[in-house]
C-alpha cells in the first residue's frame, strides 16, 4: 500500500470519526427537544420550555461544528477518492445527493425557526420547527446509511463500458436489506449519546446542588429514554446486525471475533489479546458455543475463522478492528447496567439522593462517544480491503496524489479540529454551567411585544 | 438528458452563489459597515436564520453533480485538490465565525469572530472566483481524465501547465470580490435601517462602479483566453440573452442605488450575478470541464452517468426541489423585514 494511500484513509478516518461525534449528539438531542417541546404542550409547565431552550443553545453550537465538519465529507469523497468516485458514483451519489436535497434543506430551513423565531411565530409553530429539525436531522441519517450500506452490500447495479458501475434498479439501492438493520442500530446509538448527556449534565447539577428542578428533568427523561436505546442497541438491532455480517461479510466476522480457525460450537472472546502473527491470543477468557448461537441460532454451529479465507481478503489491521468491536460491545453492556439501575433507583425514588449512582451518571457522559466511535470503526475497517465491498478495493479508488499534498491537508485538518475541539468544550461548559436561566426573550421584539418585523416585504 | 443535468447543476450551483454570496458579501463589508456591536449584531441577525440553508444549496449542487457527472466530480476535486480543501477550512471558519460569535459576551471574544467572519468570507469569494476562472480558462486534462494544479506555476493562463493562480485566474477572483461585495451590501441594506443602511449603500456604489470596470476587463480576457466562448456564442447566438441579463443587472445595480431603492438594487445584483454565470456556462457547453489541449476536455456526453440514473434521479430531485423552494420561501416570509437587535438574546 502506497504512501499517499494511507494518508488519504487517515485523513477520512479522522475527518469523518471527528464529525460524527456531533451527529451523534445532535440526532438523539433533536428527539428529547421535540419529547420536551411535546411535554410543555402538553403539561403547560414552563420549566419544560426553559428546560428546551437551554438544550437549544447546546444543539445550537453542536449542530454548526457538525455542519462546518460534515461539509468536508462530501467533497473529500472527490478530492481523495477520486477513482471511487468515478466507479461508484452512478449509484452512491444518488443517495449522497438525496440527502443534501432532501434532509438538509429541510433541517437548516426549520432550524433557523427554531433558533430565532420562538417568541415572534408563537408555541404551535415553534412545536412544527422542532418536528421538522428532528425529522431532517433522522432523514439525513438514513441517506448517509444507505450510502454505507451499499458500499458494505452493493445491490441495484450493473457494469458500464468504461468498467464503471451503473445504476440499474434505484429501490433496491433504497431499500437495500443492509439499511434496516444498520439504521436502527445507528440512530439508537445516537439516541444513547444524547440521553447520557443530558443525564450526565442533569446528574451533576443534582450534586453540585444547583438548577435541581432542572436536574431532576433531565435525569428522569434521559434514564428511561436512555434505558430504552441502550437495549434496542443490543437487540434487537446490534444482534440483526451481527447476523448479516455472519452470512454477507464472514471474514469480517472472524477477524472482529478474533475467530482465527474455524469452530464447530466456537467460543465468544471476551477478553484477549489477538496475535495474528501467530493466530492466537493471550490471556483469553472465552465463554463456550456463544458465538456459534448468536450467530446462526444453534451452540454447535460451524463458524468459520480467518484461516477459511485468502489472506489477501482479510482486512489490514485485524488487531484494531478487533478491539473496536470489543470496546463497542464492553460498553454498550454496560450503557444497559447503568441505565438498567439507574431507572430502578428512579421508580424506588431513590435516584436523586443516590451520589454514586449520580457520580456514575456523570463520569458516564463521554462514554457513548467512544462506543460509537467504535462501532463506526468496526464496521469500515472491517470491510477492508474492500471500498465497495467485494467489487473494488480501497487502494485501487484512490486519487493519484502526492503524498506531499495529503499530509499537508490532513496536518491542516487535524490543527484546525483541535482548536474547534477546545473552543467547543469550552462553550458547552461555559452553558451548562450557566445552566437554565429563565430570561427573557431569546428573539427581538418590538416594545408592544408583538414581532419587530416591518412589513416590507424582503 | 445529459443536457438537462447540464442546465439543473449550473441552475444550483448559480443559485448557491445567489444566496450564500450575499451572506459571503456581509462578511465581506462586516468590518467596513458596522461600527458598533449593535449594527454588526443586526448584520449577523440579517443573515442568522438563512444563511445555513443558503449553504445547503452548494452541498446540494455538489452532490448532484457527483450523481449526474460522476466522472466530472472526480476529476475536477482530485484535479483541484489543493483550492477545494481550502476552501473547507475556509468554510469551517465562516460558519464557526457566525455562530459562536453571540455565546459569550466578551468584547475581545466578539471582535476575534467578527475578524474571522470577515477573513473567512473574503478569501472564499477570492477562491471561488478563481475557481470560476480556472473552469473558464482551462485545465491540463490528460486522456485518461485526470489532473492536477498546483496553486501557482508561472502565471500565465496560457501556459501547458496553469496552476490555480494565474493573472486571469486572479482577475475572475476580484470580480467576485466587488461583485458579492455590491450584492451583500445591498442585502443588508434591505435588512437594515440607518445609519447602518446609509453606510451599505456607499459601500454598494463603490463596489459597483469596480465591478462595471472588472466585469469589462474580465469578460474581453475571456474572450482571449477561452476561444470556446467565441464558438459558443457564434453558433447559439440567441444565447446573447444571457448576457444581456447580466448587463441589464449591472445597469440597474448602479440605478436603483442611486435612487435608494435598497430591494430593487438587490433584484439587479441577483440578476448580474444569475446573468454571468449562465452566460459562462452556456458559452461553455458542450463543454463541462475544458482541457489545455482540447481533446481531453470533458463534455456532456464523456462525463455523465447512465440515462437511467439521470432518469431516476430526474424524479425525486424535481420532488425535492419543490420542498426546497416551498421552504426557503415560507422561510425568507418568515423572516422579511428590518431587523431590530435587543439588548440581548439572538445573534
Amino acid at each position: 500500500m502506497d504512501n499517499a494511500t494511507l494518508v488519504s484513509r487517515i485523513q477520512f478516518a479522522f475527518t469523518v470519526a471527528f464529525h460524527y461525534l456531533f451527529p451523534q449528539l445532535t440526532m438523539g438531542l433533536a428527539l428529547l427537544l421535540l419529547i420536551l417541546k411535546t411535554l410543555y404542550l402538553l403539561r403547560k409547565d414552563e420549566r419544560y420550555n426553559t428546560a428546551a431552550r437551554f438544550w437549544a443553545r447546546i444543539f445550537a453550537i453542536s449542530f454548526v461544528m457538525g455542519v462546518v465538519t460534515g461539509i468536508p465529507m462530501e467533497f473529500q469523497f472527490g478530492t481523495n477518492w477520486a477513482r471511487f468516485s468515478a466507479f461508484a458514483g452512478g449509484i452512491i451519489a444518488q443517495t449522497l445527493a438525496m440527502e443534501g436535497a432532501f434532509a438538509f434543506f429541510l433541517e437548516s430551513a426549520f432550524l433557523g425557526i427554531f433558533l430565532f423565531g420562538e417568541q415572534v411565530f408563537g408555541q404551535k409553530m415553534h412545536w412544527f420547527s422542532a418536528f421538522m429539525v428532528w425529522l431532517g436531522t433522522w432523514l439525513s441519517g438514513a441517506f448517509i446509511i444507505a450510502s454505507n450500506a451499499w458500499m458494505q452490500h452493493p445491490v441495484g447495479y450493473t457494469v458500464g463500458s468504461h468498467g464503471q458501475l451503473i445504476l440499474s434498479n434505484y429501490w433496491a439501492v433504497l431499500f437495500n436489506p443492509w439499511i434496516g438493520p444498520q439504521y436502527l442500530h445507528t440512530m439508537s446509538g445516537s439516541v444513547i449519546t444524547a440521553s447520557f448527556a443530558m443525564a450526565g449534565l442533569g446528574a451533576y447539577y443534582l450534586l453540585a446542588q444547583q438548577h435541581s428542578d432542572y436536574g431532576r428533568l433531565f435525569v428522569t427523561l434521559a434514564v428511561i429514554v436512555g434505558l430504552i436505546a441502550s437495549i434496542i442497541q443490543l437487540y434487537p438491532s446490534g444482534d440483526m446486525e451481527g447476523r448479516q455480517v455472519t452470512v454477507y461479510q464472514p471474514i469480517k466476522l472472524a477477524a472482529m471475533e478474533g475467530l482465527f480457525h474455524t469452530e464447530a460450537g466456537a467460543g465468544i472472546i471476551v477478553i484477549g489479546q489477538p496475535d495474528p502473527t501467530k493466530g492466537t491470543l493471550d490471556n483469553p477468557f472465552i465463554v463456550p458455543n456463544v458465538l456459534s448461537f448468536l450467530t446462526y441460532r444453534r451452540w454447535t454451529a460451524v463458524v468459520k475463522g480467518l484461516d477459511a479465507f485468502p489472506r489477501i481478503q482479510w482486512p489490514d489491521t485485524i488487531t484494531l478492528l478487533y478491539y473496536s468491536y470489543h470496546i463497542m460491545v464492553g460498553l454498550g453492556t454496560f450503557f444497559i447496567v447503568i441505565m438498567g439501575l439507574a431507572c430502578i433507583l428512579l421508580w424506588r425514588r431513590w435516584l436523586f439522593r443516590s451520589r454514586w449512582m449520580l457520580w456514575i451518571l456523570l463520569l458516564a457522559t463521554p462514554f457513548p462517544f467512544i462506543a460509537n466511535t467504535a462501532g463506526w470503526f468496526t464496521t469500515e475497517l472491517g470491510r477492508q480491503p474492500w471500498i465497495v465491498y467485494g467489487l473494488l478495493r480501497t487502494s485501487q479508488g484512490t486519487t493519484l496524489l502526492s503524498s506531499g499534498n495529503v499530509v499537508f491537508t490532513l496536518l491542516g485538518f487535524m490543527g484546525m479540529y483541535l482548536l474547534l475541539s477546545l473552543l467547543y468544550v469550552v462553550l458547552v461548559i461555559y452553558e451548562a454551567l450557566r445552566g437554565p436561566v429563565v430570561e427573557e426573550t431569546p428573539v427581538p421584539t418590538g416594545p408592544k411585544g408583538q414581532t419587530a418585523f416591518s412589513d416590507e416585504l424582503l | 438528458m445529459p443536457t438537462l443535468w447540464f442546465i439543473l447543476v449550473a441552475f444550483m450551483l448559480s443559485v448557491y452563489v445567489l444566496l450564500d454570496g450575499f451572506d459571503l458579501g456581509a462578511g465581506v463589508i462586516h468590518l467596513f459597515a458596522a461600527k458598533t456591536n449593535q449594527e454588526r449584531r443586526a448584520i449577523l441577525q440579517a443573515i442568522g436564520p438563512v444563511w445555513d440553508g443558503n449553504e445547503v444549496w452548494l452541498i446540494a449542487a455538489g452532490g448532484t453533480l457527483f450523481f449526474s457527472f460522476p466522472v466530472l466530480y472526480a476529476s475536477s476535486f482530485g484535479g483541484f485538490y489543493l483550492p477545494l480543501i481550502i476552501v473547507l477550512w475556509l468554510l469551517i471558519l465562516r460558519g464557526v465565525a457566525i455562530e459562536l460569535r453571540s455565546h459569550i459576551q466578551n468584547p475581545l471574544w466578539t471582535s476575534f469572530w467578527d475578524a474571522a467572519f470577515f477573513l473567512g468570507s473574503t478569501l472564499l469569494v477570492i477562491f471561488y472566483g478563481a475557481a470560476l476562472g480556472n473552469v473558464v480558462r482551462g485545465v491540463p486534462l490528460d486522456k485518461q481524465g485526470h489532473f492536477f494544479e498546483g496553486l501557482w506555476t508561472n502565471f500565465d493562463p496560457f501556459s501547458l501547465s496553469p496552476g490555480i493562480l494565474d493573472w486571469y485566474t486572479i482577475l475572475i477572483a476580484l470580480l467576485a470580490l466587488v461583485t458579492l461585495t455590491a450584492h451583500g451590501a445591498n442585502f443588508i441594506a434591505v435588512k437594515t435601517e440607518d445609519p447602518l443602511n446609509a453606510r451599505c449603500r456607499r459601500i454598494s456604489r463603490q463596489a459597483w462602479l469596480a465591478t462595471v470596470v472588472l466585469a469589462v476587463g474580465a469578460t474581453v480576457a475571456t474572450f482571449f483566453v477561452q476561444p470556446q466562448m467565441r464558438i459558443g456564442y457564434d453558433s447559439r447566438p440567441w444565447g446573447v440573452i444571457f448576457p444581456i441579463i447580466a448587463l441589464g443587472g449591472l445597469i440597474g445595480m448602479g440605478y436603483y442605488n442611486s435612487r435608494q431603492r435598497d430591494r430593487a438594487a438587490f433584484l439587479a445584483s441577483s440578476a448580474f450575478i444569475l446573468g454571468m454565470l449562465i452566460s459562462t456556462a452556456f458559452g461553455l457547453y458542450p463543454d463541462v470541464l475544458p482541457a489545455v489541449t482540447p481533446a481531453n476536455s470533458l463534455t456532456v456526453t464523456n462525463a455523465s452517468t447512465s440515462q437511467y440514473g439521470l432518469v431516476v434521479g430526474l424524479a425525486w430531485w424535481s420532488f425535492g426541489m419543490v420542498l426546497a423552494i416551498i421552504y426557503f420561501v415560507f422561510i425568507y416570509r418568515l423572516f422579511r423585514g428590518k431587523v431590530q437587535v435587543m439588548d440581548r438574546g439572538g445573534y
